[in-house]
């Protein structure tokens, strides 16, 4: 049996009731994610008097920061075990990417392992976003112009 | 009402994510982009700010909001300084996010011991 033919067969005896439940977990984890966010949010409009545009990067860098320290401490991943993408979508994902490449790569040194290493995981969002976001914003210029 | 609908949208997007993750050889690394390109799509036409209103922080938090906000910035910026608004205005919104998981992840590398 070659790897081909394992992998096959591993894949047709995974049970389906894994799949349902992974699913069931990325909905409530990531829905309890949307519930804080939304709490966060909540409070910097109601404390700081401001509008849902703004409260919104206030409650982007609280959550990243957070993200960040559970990852520091381990807890992060505890997490990722039980939710799968409940935690790799929200923005948090993202901040723990960051954080755990550069953990991981402490031990290479200040610029060879954190400072470079950093975007190894979550720099593919960064490139994509912008490649796709610029495309699409000259596309809706050109429209725009046209119209 | 507000964080009902957040739980909804925030849970179904997640639960697609899982949905393409188990039944596909795609990493985490995979779907974050697709969802990111998914998003900035998405306000092309001004859809993803439509749903912010409707489900607020539900609609902020998952990573397609990532690409909103490049996108949303970029064109905004095209009004005052044309074409190349898209470069200008490409982090105007999304700073934010980008500073603080570059700083926080910084300090946390420093301070902390990797625990794997």
């Amino acid at each position: 049996m070659d790897r081909k033919e394992y992998d096959q067969m591993a894949d047709e005896l995974q049970p389906t009731g894994h799949k349902v439940k992974n699913g069931f977990n990325a909905f409530l984890y990531g829905g309890v994610m949307g519930v804080i966010a939304q709490g966060v949010l909540d409070f910097y409009m109601n404390i700081l008097d401001v509008s849902e545009k703004d409260a919104t990067p206030m409650m982007v860098i609280t959550l990243v920061f957070v993200a960040c320290l559970l990852t520091g401490l381990g807890l992060y991943d505890n997490i990722a075990k039980h939710a799968g993408a409940g935690t790799f979508i929200p923005i948090t994902g993202f901040a723990n990417s960051m954080t755990s490449s550069a953990l991981d790569s402490k031990t290479e040194g200040l610029i060879m392992g954190i400072g470079s290493n950093m975007f190894k995981l979550g720099g593919t969002v960064i490139t994509y976003g912008i490649v796709s976001a610029s495309l699409l914003g000259v596309i809706r210029y050109v429209i725009a112009l046209l119209w | 009402m507000n964080y009902i609908m957040s739980f909804l949208f925030s849970g179904l997007v997640c639960f697609l994510a899982q949905i393409i993750y188990d039944n596909s050889k795609l990493t985490p690394g995979h779907i974050t982009s697709l969802f990111v390109v998914l998003g900035s799509f998405l306000d092309l036409f001004h859809i993803y700010d439509r749903l912010i209103e409707i489900f607020h922080a539900g609609a902020l938090i998952p990573i397609t909001s990532f690409g909103h906000s490049l996108m949303h910035g970029a064109m905004a910026a095209t009004k005052q300084y044309g074409i190349f608004g898209v470069a200008i205005g490409m982090f105007d919104l999304t700073a934010a996010g980008i500073t603080a998981a570059i700083l926080f992840g910084f300090l946390v590398a420093i301070i902390f011991k990797p625990k794997s």
